[in-house]
């Protein structure tokens, strides 16, 4: 009896197709509320935030549900496109599981925390659309796949930006498409020569697992398959000198959109990174390592300061989030476990973080109907809660002990450390710039006595407070006690360091007992 | 009596012809010769949906049974009839589907554009059949000779078609251009195939492809001589640089659904031709010909997508895209591989349905006149027409090779045949043109969704209201649905292109 219960919950557990339900109830919801009346944009909003929470609730059911340490788990693989051994290979380790659930809560919080001037209903069809390609492209285990998913965020992403963005929309859109589209052409070549050259004149399959298993390519050409998927991932993360997209983009997108932009979309680059730069082909992701540390320092420093001189608040966040970004990258071509732990952890920390700062400057330039930093000028007299809130969200974007981005930082830069050790050093004056650049930029906003145009300005609601309320909890939280996050990312994480070294000449310093590292 | 005995004692031997092989010849020819005589004998300015879905029965018909014969095929094996004038392999079937495909969504499209130009008449019908009886002889071509015929049936019909708006001069403009260079190009292709009969004494496929595989030809530059010839005829036939200046002029002339029968079922027939001529017969002279098939390849790609970036007019731009993914089925038939081939062919069935519901959403909003074209006419589609812009938007995206639609699949398909034949960098070249290319696309969506309609001198609003006839709809519904539904499921499609190879057969003695 107990042995047919048992069988029967594990026969449950596979039937249910976690992952593929994920994927496809926002593009469900999408089709729902493409549906809706158009005269009642609020059911369409309502629609479709009900499809979004139900996907948030799916992937906290994922992460109750994950073993940490068990490789790819709820997976589900069903035969696509049989011709070209092509397969709808979906599963999550413990890598991707906190990208799928920061996409999931992100969503929700972007559709409540910001409302369109007009037309709701495509507004939320095409935020539904986005959410089911960047889940997608997080749960994928098939190159193809990801490369679909990877390419078909730009469409939903490209109307929003165009139809619900600031002036120079037009402008905006175009150049986030094109540009994004150019880097990740070259990745659909090396996507198919990568599975062509595995199967090594046998059955061709674009299964990411088999592949890498497999690791049967040839040294320099692993060189050049590993190019042409960097320069998809570089431009997404946005690395220096590929970044010229993002602050456009960023600055002309709607809140919502700028959210999700920084928050899940730019780590589609950096989990690429890990996922197809590193597993896929270690050696290659070795012999670069040196030249994407590097392009991650000069992120770093540059972001810095060209934030420091911004004088449009969101412009300021955006180039934020290149400095941001130019850590993670770091961490992860610091090959160590700790600088991996650090930068998938720092993935998390930035979506909240930043996610939070957009959500706050959208309020402010709704309120206003400017960003610019010089026409702002002691919110804080009027809006003491507000001005609190952007202290808090500020305070873990800079990295200050005891919320989420100093855990995340700290990692980063104790694992880049032991094998990177100048990098590391330019790189923590990044830390410092950090602190210049928001905290000046909060004390011109938010300090001072408010002038004529600053006197009425409106304190938060308690909606939007309600909705930043998750972000915040998240934080402090993660900033405390980041154990829970950091005990399922680990196992993984030595995983992969192990397959690099073992696929590779790199092997990783010792530092606990005390081997001489790299300088 | 003597003369009349001997005259009955000749036996003049003819060909045993299987009939029911030839069906969808027969229903097109005959449905077009019966709407002739009909036409004459109903009142005049009426009944035109009637002739519309005449024609749209007509090309069912043929289509309905090219498949069944397709299945046929696929079980009994293919043959050859009229004593090897005609193949009836999967290949042949294929485009025979798809060439009837073209003639019933053409159909739909062209009933209302008649009677909001005030145009009279049967003829374009009559045409239009006729011309899709030439791209069926064409694609089961297996004689030089009888490929010519088929070719010349085609284009003849076309050139007329191409003049059918009367009170457009620009639509005669694009009627000569069209002559008078097609004429040009036939006469390649014609020295061509001459070239070749002389280096192998024969214009039957397979007897050619004996006389290669047995290195029996005392003449081979003569064979290469009609090669390169008989590739700048077919080249002139598909639009391919630098042999398609006429694309252009021809595709902003012409009436707007005739534009896209030109670019789906003309292309597709021209290619059929050209497919099963290299692949099948020439494979072994492949070292001669793979060079010039690639440069033709990388540079049709690129003056296809470069030039379309600098175009206002929308229609010259799809000309100019119409160019570009040319290029793209090229690429196919530069591998010279089976997955080339199928690879092409999907392509050329994908392109079909995206092309014609492009061509399609044109159309309409063209308006009365058939002169909103420019990328300003578009400017606010959105606000009008919501369900139209995004469907115009999707093929756009298609065309682009955005995932999840058919265009995503060709292009992966013949990707990934030049990267399985070693050939990178006509991959990288063809990527980075789709790139510019998508650059296009998306500047015709930019004016539909994003552009400001206040205070511009030219609107969505400037030339009216955009009229919906059920016949379009449903037309432009049809390639909405293939576009997306083999995006998102492509396997039946690629496998019926993959199972459709062209064969050479002996003929039975």
């Amino acid at each position: 009896m107990l042995s047919t219960a048992l069988l029967a919950e594990a026969h449950g557990a596979v039937a249910f197709p976690l992952l593929t339900v994920l994927v496809l109830l926002p593009l469900v919801g999408a089709i729902v509320v493409a549906f809706t009346p158009s005269r009642r944009p609020d059911n369409a909003r309502m629609v479709g935030l009900l499809f979004s929470v139900a996907t948030a609730a799916l992937t906290i059911y994922a992460l109750v549900n994950f073993k940490a340490g068990q490789g790819f788990q709820f997976e589900s693989k069903h035969s696509w496109i049989s011709r070209y051994g092509i397969s709808w290979h979906l599963g999550i380790d413990g890598i991707s599981l906190f990208m799928v659930v920061l996409t999931g809560i992100l969503f929700p919080i972007a559709m409540v925390a910001s409302k369109p001037h007009h037309d709701a209903k495509p507004y939320t069809a095409w935020l539904l659309v986005l959410q089911a390609g960047v889940l997608g492209a997080f749960c994928s285990l098939d190159l193809f796949l990801f490369f679909v998913c990877f390419e078909i965020v730009l469409v939903p992403m490209y109307f929003l930006i165009g139809g619900w963005g600031y002036a120079n929309r037009k402008y905006a859109a175009l150049k986030f498409f094109i540009y994004t589209m150019a880097g990740s052409a070259m990745m659909l070549i090396g996507v198919i020569t990568t599975a062509v050259l595995s199967a090594a004149g046998g059955k061709v399959t674009f299964d990411l697992v088999e592949i890498a298993t497999k690791g049967n390519i040839a040294t320099v050409t692993g060189r050049w398959l590993f190019l042409s998927f960097a320069l998809a991932f570089a431009v997404k993360v946005p690395l220096f000198p590929l970044h010229t997209w993002l602050p456009d983009a960023h600055t002309e997108a709607p809140t919502a959109g700028s959210v999700i932009l920084a928050g899940v979309m730019l780590k589609l680059g950096t989990y690429g990174f890990i996922r197809f730069g590193l597993y896929l082909f270690p050696r290659a992701a070795v012999y670069f390592a040196p030249a994407l540390v590097t392009l991650g320092v000069i992120g770093i420093i540059y972001g810095a300061i060209v934030a420091t001189m911004q004088k449009d608040l969101k412009r300021l966040v955006a180039y934020s989030s290149v400095a941001h970004l130019g850590f993670i990258v770091l961490g992860t071509f610091a090959l160590t476990s700790q600088g991996l732990e650090g930068s998938i952890l720092q993935m998390v920390n930035h979506g909240v973080s930043t996610g939070a700062l957009f959500i706050l400057v959208g309020m402010i330039s709704e309120r206003r109907h400017t960003r610019e930093i010089s026409q702002l000028k002691g919110l804080q007299k009027s809006a003491p809660i507000m001005a609190g809130v952007f202290t808090l969200v500020m305070l873990s974007s800079i990295g200050v002990p005891g919320l989420n981005g100093f855990v995340g930082e700290f990692l980063i830069l104790i694992g880049s450390f032991a094998t990177r050790r100048w990098y590391t050093v330019v790189a923590t004056a990044g830390v410092i710039l950090a602190a210049l650049y928001l905290l000046w930029a909060f004390q011109r906003v938010f300090h001072g006595e408010p002038d004529e145009a600053n006197k009425n300005f409106k304190e938060m609601t308690l909606a939007e407070g309600l909705s930043l309320a998750p972000l915040l909890g998240l934080i402090v939280f993660m900033g405390i006690y980041p154990k829970p996050v950091l005990d399922r990312i680990e196992p993984d994480v030595k995983q992969l360091i192990e397959h690099v070294q073992n696929n590779s000449n790199y092997h990783q310093p010792a530092t606990s007992s005390g081997e001489a590292v790299a300088p | 009596m003597n003369l009349l005995a001997a005259l009955t004692d000749v036996k003049i031997p003819a060909p045993e012809v299987q009939w029911f092989a030839l069906t969808p010849m027969f229903i097109l020819i005959v449905a077009s010769f019966v709407l002739m005589i009909l036409a004459v004998l109903t009142p005049m300015g009426q009944k035109k949906s009637a002739y519309a879905l005449y024609t749209c029965a007509a090309a069912a018909g043929s289509g309905v049974v090219s498949l069944v014969l397709w299945f046929d095929v696929k079980n009994h094996g293919p043959r050859t009839l009229i004593s090897g004038a005609l193949t009836l392999d999967g290949f042949a079937l294929f485009f025979w589907f798809l060439i009837s495909c073209a003639v019933f969504v053409s159909a739909l499209l062209i009933d209302d554009y008649l009677r909001r130009e005030d145009l009279n008449g049967c003829e374009i019908y009559v045409l239009m059949m006729s011309a899709a009886v030439g791209g069926l002889v064409l694609a089961a071509a297996n004689d030089l000779i009888v490929l010519f015929v088929g070719l010349e049936v085609l284009s003849i019909a076309l050139y007329v078609m191409a003049a059918m708006h009367a009170h457009r001069p620009t639509s005669q403009e694009a009627a000569i251009k069209y002559f008078v260079l097609g004429g040009f190009s036939s006469a390649f292709l014609l020295y061509g195939i001459a070239m070749t009969y002389g280096g192998t004494g024969s214009t039957n496929l397979v007897r050619i492809g004996t006389v290669l595989r047995d290195n029996f030809s005392k003449h081979p530059q003569f064979i290469v001589a009609g090669l390169a010839l008989m590739l700048v005829g077919f080249a002139f036939k598909i639009a391919a640089a630098p042999f398609h200046a006429w694309a252009p002029d021809v595709y902003q002339g012409s009436p707007s659904p005739v534009s896209g029968f030109m670019a789906s079922a003309a292309k597709a027939a021209a290619f059929a031709g050209l497919l099963r001529v290299y692949v099948t017969v020439f494979p072994t002279l492949s070292p001669d010909w793979r060079p010039a098939v690639w440069g033709l390849a990388v540079l049709t790609v690129v003056v296809g997508s470069f030039l379309a970036i600098v175009q206002t007019d929308v229609k010259r731009t799809l000309a100019y895209s119409s160019i570009s993914h040319a290029g793209f089925i090229l690429i196919g038939l530069q591998a010279n591989s089976a997955d080339g081939t199928s690879g092409s062919m999907f392509y050329l069935l994908a392109y079909t349905f995206m092309v014609l519901g492009s061509f399609g959403c044109i159309t309409l909003i063209g308006r009365t006149g058939d002169d909103a074209h420019s990328v300003d006419d578009y400017r606010g589609l959105s606000k009008q027409r919501p369900v139209l812009a995004f469907v115009f938007s999707v093929f756009l995206f298609a065309q682009a090779g955005v995932p999840l639609t058919s265009g995503f699949i060709a292009k992966f398909g013949v990707i990934s045949a030049a990267v399985k034949g070693h050939s990178y960098a006509v991959a990288i070249v063809a990527m980075l043109a789709a790139v510019v290319g998508a650059f296009l696309y998306l500047r015709i969506v930019v004016m539909m969704y994003v552009a400001e309609t206040e205070g511009e001198a030219r609107t969505v609003e400037t030339a009216g209201r955009i009229h919906m006839p059920y016949g379009a709809v449903v037309g432009i519904g049809i390639c909405f649905v293939f576009t997306l539904a083999v995006g998102f499921a492509p396997d039946w499609a690629l496998n019926f292109a993959r199972d459709s190879a062209p064969v050479l057969i002996a003929i039975p003695k």
